[in-house]
Formats: C-alpha cells, structure tokens, sequence
C-alpha cells in the first residue's frame, strides 16, 4: 500500500511536471510574440498572427504543387517562411476573406458569394492567373472507338436528365460499338467538376449522381485503367504521368478541330472549351503591408520561374499574358475580371 | 449468486432432466465449429492487415532513410521528407496527451465514484457516449471556431495548441468511458472494505480503486491517442498546414502532421510521391508503436504493483 502511494507520486509528479512545461512553453511562446509586434513595421502584425510566418498561404489542392514548388525555392532564395495549407477553392476563400491569410489559391475565379463576404470584411484582392491546366478526358486502352468527341456529347453522358438513361457506348453515336459507359470523376467539391460540368453541361456543379466520384484523382486513374467501357477526367498532370496506360480522348474545339491536350493547345487557347486558368488572391492590405508578400507574388510570376509550373505538371502562362498579369500586380488592381462567373469561354488576354 | 437456493435446483425439474439429451459428440462438435470459426475470424483480419503491411512496406521501405526523416517537404519526390511533419505530430500528441489524460481520467473517477446517481449525471452519461459517436470533422468545425477564433490571444489561432485542443476533445469521451469501465471492475467489496476501516472516499479512491483500475484505463488511453494520431479531417478544418519548412518553435506555431502529409503525397500524380507517402505511413506506424508501447510498459508496471 505505501508503495502504491509512491507510485501514485510519482505520476502526479509527472503530471504537474508535463502541465508546468506546458504553461512555461505557452508562457515563453507570448513572450516571443510581444517582442516581434514591438517593431513598428506592419508585416509584424502578419507574423504575430502565426508565430513568425512571412507569407501565409491557403486553398486549392489543384494549384498547391505550384505554391509547394515557388515556396521551397523562394525560401531557398530569400530566408522567408512561407506556409501552404491545403483547404480547397472554397475554403481557402472563406479564410481569406476573413483575413486570416495573405494568398489564397483556387482552381475557379472567385464565386459571387464570396466576393460579398470579403467586401463584408472589407477584404480587397488582386487576381493573378498563374497557370493553366488542361481538363483532360480519357479512356481505356481497349477503347478503339473514341477518338475526338464534341462538348455536347460529353454533355449527354454527364448532364443530370443522362442519370440512368445512357448507359451504353452506342448511345452516344449510332457507330459506337454496344459497350457498357462506365463513369468517372472528382468529387462535386473539385473545382474541376465545376469547370468541366459548365463547360459541357453549360450548368456548373450539375451533373448525374451514378458515376463513380473520387477525391483522390489517382483512383479516377485506376477505375479507367480496369474498365473497357470507362470514360472520366481530372487535371492534366494526372493524364502526363499516366501516359501509357490510358488514352486519351481529343476534343473538338470551337474551331471544329480536333485537338488533345498539350502544354502548346492548352496555353494558347486552342484546347477549349476544357483549358482553364487557375490562380491565386492577394489581399491588397498584405501586399501594401508586407514586403514579403508581394516579393513572394512577384516571384510566383516572374517568367524566370515558369520551369517550377512546367514541372508539377502544369502549363505556364503565354508571355503576352504573363506582362499584362504582372503590371496587374504592380498596380494592385483590384476585384475579378470574371465578376463572380465561372471562367469558360473567358479569353485572359481579352480580359486583362 | 443468482441461484437462490441451490437445493431447489434441478429438483423441481425431474422430468426436464429425463428428457434431457446428452448427445456428447454433438456437443463436442458444435464447439469445434464454433472454433473454428472464431478462427476463421481472427485469420481474415490478420490476412487483410498483413496484405496492407506488406503492400506498404514493399512501397516505402526503399524510400526509408535519414534523409526522407530529415528533410522537409519539397516538390522532387526523391528530396522530400517529413521532418516538418513527423515533429508537428510528435508536439500535437503530447499536448493531446497532456490535456485529454487528466481531464478524461479526471471526469471518469468523478462520474463513477462521487457523482450520485440523479438525473444531472444521467443527462451526462447519454451525452458522452454520443459524443463518441460524432463524426471528427465537426470537433474540426468546433476547434475553429472556438481554438482558433475565440480563444486566439490563448492559442495564437491555428496553432499545434488548437490542433491538440481539437484532437483532445475528439478523445475524451473515449477516455471517460473506458476510465469508468474500469473502475467499475474493481470489486466493489474493496471499497466497503476501506469505508469500513474508517477511511474517507477520496482516501478509498486513491488507495484502493485507482491503483487497481490503472491498467484498464491505459488501454482505453491507448486506443484513444491511436485514434488521435491518425486523424486528419479535424486538423485541415482547422487549418493545419500541409507545406510548412520549419520546425515548431512553441505550442503557438503553425504546424503540419504525418497523416496530412501522406494524404498529400497520395493524391499527387507521380508515382514517386506515391513511394514516399508508403514510406510516411510505415513513419507513422513506428510512432504509434512507440508511443502504445510506452503505455503498455507503464500499463505492466501498474499491473506488477497492484497484484
């Protein structure tokens, strides 16, 4: 019995001593924080916020490998610290209109009701379009038979009223063969399945519910790979590093040619209606605040680094767009070009 | 104890036992059957976890060195480790065990010892054992706004301090209940026995339930914290990092965790990343091991010492 006392002790002991360095830790953590919001600069108020990051970033997963790839060699560069969350288009948006970060990434313009809610928090953003990605659309290997299809027939296996009522090739075109269509594709949360339903469709976010839904677009991958009779989408990197096990399916363009996605049909437009830009949002408060922050978005669209987007998979911006998104940036312009719409159909170099 | 009067028993029933079949090896049969199907049971879940072990070893052990520990996250595949992450989880699970331990612990030996039994407590009981039940993601919804928001001067927002908070409540009812399964398999002659001899409830508690009852609560502890460590939905909610390049500075720094960066590297394209996400999840299994076997070595000393 007395032993057990001394062993109870012990972990009280122990307790009081892990609960002491707690506080002491938390203690220590405000101490730093008051020293850092002492100097008078700005940018200090920023790194209070999260105990000494320079460029807080958040949002899209879609263009997360190009914040990954700018960040680890500006930090390279620079000595700045740089932080990347991945909370999706959405809810990147909602931090950021609630000024929690600097930069926002999404794989969509910015929506009407987030436009209010950042005008709410009196929130001011400059769009950049950093990158273009390619929704590309595939098929199995054994697949023979389609090898350009339109926009509107996309739109008769995805639109809502094709939900149990296409089930079959054939239905598509009188010479397809009679083959089981099995679907594929991101979540209805992917800003890719709101770009490729408006696109097709022409109604974004509105599609049939029976098809297969993934988040993770490496299953999309593997479901097509299985079947003889699949068809899905997803971004263009997942189509480049699967080259040789699926096919890939040429769309006709507005032109009337056929064309499959590369980085040249992407970038100059001619991949349409299924090349879009991705981008990202700077609060305009960061940018005036802290030098860090538009040093890091400068540096995102210096053409110097355009080999970093080419390298996670995704096509950079044309030079003639890239000037006009850069004096945008220098002249903080505020507000999107796409006025709360979706970006199919927009032409950037029109627009900026 | 629950047959009254034994010698009653079997006899105001002679014509049952007349008729009563004795049929052996029927008997013997059936519990062979029965055995080997608890047997088939526990193969196919040794099978499954196997299959997944090996699909995941084969992936990352190649991948496994001081580097990939060493590094931080990078766009190249072959450069990319999990230092950032691997420290964030080790921070966020010792303030996830530092406050859920105490308070689950604490809150169980009062609902089982010295709470009476009213509707107050009642309410209480039906409300932890439902939330067991909830989905973490909306502990993510809470810890938002109430860690992140609310209490940021505290927790200096998305912080390891609210992810620990977070993840700690995501625990506690597991922690309460198994701490109250404990104690109530400690005899309750015990503690009659030291009320007997004069001794107070706390001094009961503290003497003679407690020290008994440690070993159960450590396993509850155990499967609680394991369920912690691997729990991303309630982290990204609140707004853990996936791309962070430094280490943890305080409990208020920004900070990523293993899960969430091997749930990044599966979604990524290349095939690479896929290797290093195999690798992080063997990362995170050592961690876990470690840390339950640590448990499992107080939870013994405790057991030595009671008996």
């Amino acid at each position: 019995m007395i032993f057990n006392m001394k062993v109870k002790r012990l972990t009280l002991c122990g307790l009081a001593g892990v609960l002491a360095t707690l506080t002491l830790a938390a203690c220590s953590g405000g101490g730093g924080e008051t020293s850092t919001s002492e100097t008078t600069d700005a940018s200090s108020e920023a790194a209070s916020r999260s105990g000494g990051v320079d460029v807080q970033i958040d949002g899209s997963s879609t263009v997360f490998p190009i914040s990954e790839a700018m960040a680890e060699e500006y930090q390279n560069d620079s000595g700045k610290r740089v932080t990347v969350g991945v909370s999706g288009s959405g809810g990147g948006f909602k931090k950021f209109c609630a000024g929690e970060t600097d930069i926002s990434n999404a794989s969509r313009p910015i929506k009407e009701s987030e436009v209010e809610l950042c005008a709410e928090n009196g929130i001011e953003y400059v769009e950049i379009p950093v990158a273009f990605d390619g929704v590309s659309v595939v098929v199995n290997q054994a697949n023979d038979w389609a090898t350009c299809l339109k926009p509107e027939e996309l739109a008769m296996m995805w639109e809502p009223t094709a939900e149990g009522q296409i089930t079959n090739w054939s239905q598509i075109r009188a010479e397809f063969p009679d083959v089981e269509l099995g679907l594929y594709g991101p979540g209805t949360d992917s800003g890719t399945y709101d770009y490729f339903t408006d696109a097709t469709t022409g109604e974004e976010g509105e599609s049939r519910g029976d098809y297969t839904a993934s988040e993770d677009d490496n299953v999309i991958v593997q479901g097509v790979q299985a079947e003889d009779g699949a068809l899905g989408f997803f971004g263009y990197a997942y189509y480049e590093e699967n080259k040789d096990t699926l096919k890939v399916v040429e769309i006709e363009n507005s032109a009337g040619e056929c064309v499959a996605p590369s980085s040249e049909v992407i970038s100059d437009g001619s991949y349409n209606p299924l090349s879009r830009p991705i981008f990202f949002y700077v609060s305009k408060s960061a940018l005036e605040s802290n030098p860090a922050v538009k040093e890091f978005a400068e540096y995102q669209i210096d053409s110097a680094n355009e080999e970093l987007i080419t390298e996670v998979g995704y096509v950079p911006l044309p030079d003639d767009i890239l000037t006009k998104v850069q004096e945008r940036l220098d002249t903080a312009k505020t507000g999107s070009i796409f006025e709360g719409g979706s970006s199919v159909g927009v032409k950037l170099s029109d627009k900026l | 104890m629950t047959i009254d009067n034994p010698q009653n028993f079997g006899s105001d029933r002679p014509s049952e036992a007349s008729n009563f079949n004795i049929n052996l090896a029927g008997r013997y049969k059936l519990d062979r059957i029965f055995e080997s199907l608890t047997w088939i049971a526990v193969a196919i879940a040794l099978l499954v976890l196997a299959t997944l072990i090996i699909d995941v070893l084969a992936d990352g052990l190649p991948r496994l060195s001081w580097d990939f520990l060493n590094n931080f996250p990078s766009r190249k595949p072959e450069q990319a480790g999990l230092k950032s992450a691997l420290f964030g989880t080790i921070w966020v699970m010792s303030v996830v065990a530092a406050v859920s331990f105490p308070l689950g612990v604490g809150a169980g030996i009062f609902l089982e010892e010295f709470a009476g039994d009213n509707w107050l407590t009642r309410i209480i009981e039906i409300n932890i054992n439902n939330l067991a039940g909830v989905p973490s993601i909306i502990y993510g919804l809470l810890g938002l706004q109430v860690f992140v928001r609310y209490m940021e001067p505290l927790t200096g927002g998305r912080s390891i301090l609210s992810g620990g908070f977070t993840l700690a409540l995501l625990i506690l009812p597991i922690i309460i209940v198994s701490t109250r399964e404990a104690l109530r398999a400690v005899p309750d002659s015990l503690r009659l026995a030291g009320f007997a001899l004069g001794a107070n409830r706390w001094q009961v508690v503290r003497e003679h339930v407690f020290p008994l009852a440690i070993p159960g609560i450590l396993t509850g502890t155990i499967l609680a914290l394991s369920r912690a460590i691997g729990d991303t939905a309630p982290l990204i909610t609140i707004g853990a990092l996936t791309f962070i390049s430094f280490l943890p500075e305080g409990l208020q720094s920004p900070f990523t965790v293993l899960p969430i960066q091997v749930f990044n590297w599966v979604s990524r394209p290349q095939r690479e990343f896929h290797d290093n996400a195999a690798a992080g999840i063997i990362v995170l299994m050592v961690v876990l091991l470690l840390m339950n076997a640590t448990a499992v070595f107080l939870r013994n000393r405790f057991q030595k010492k009671a008996s």
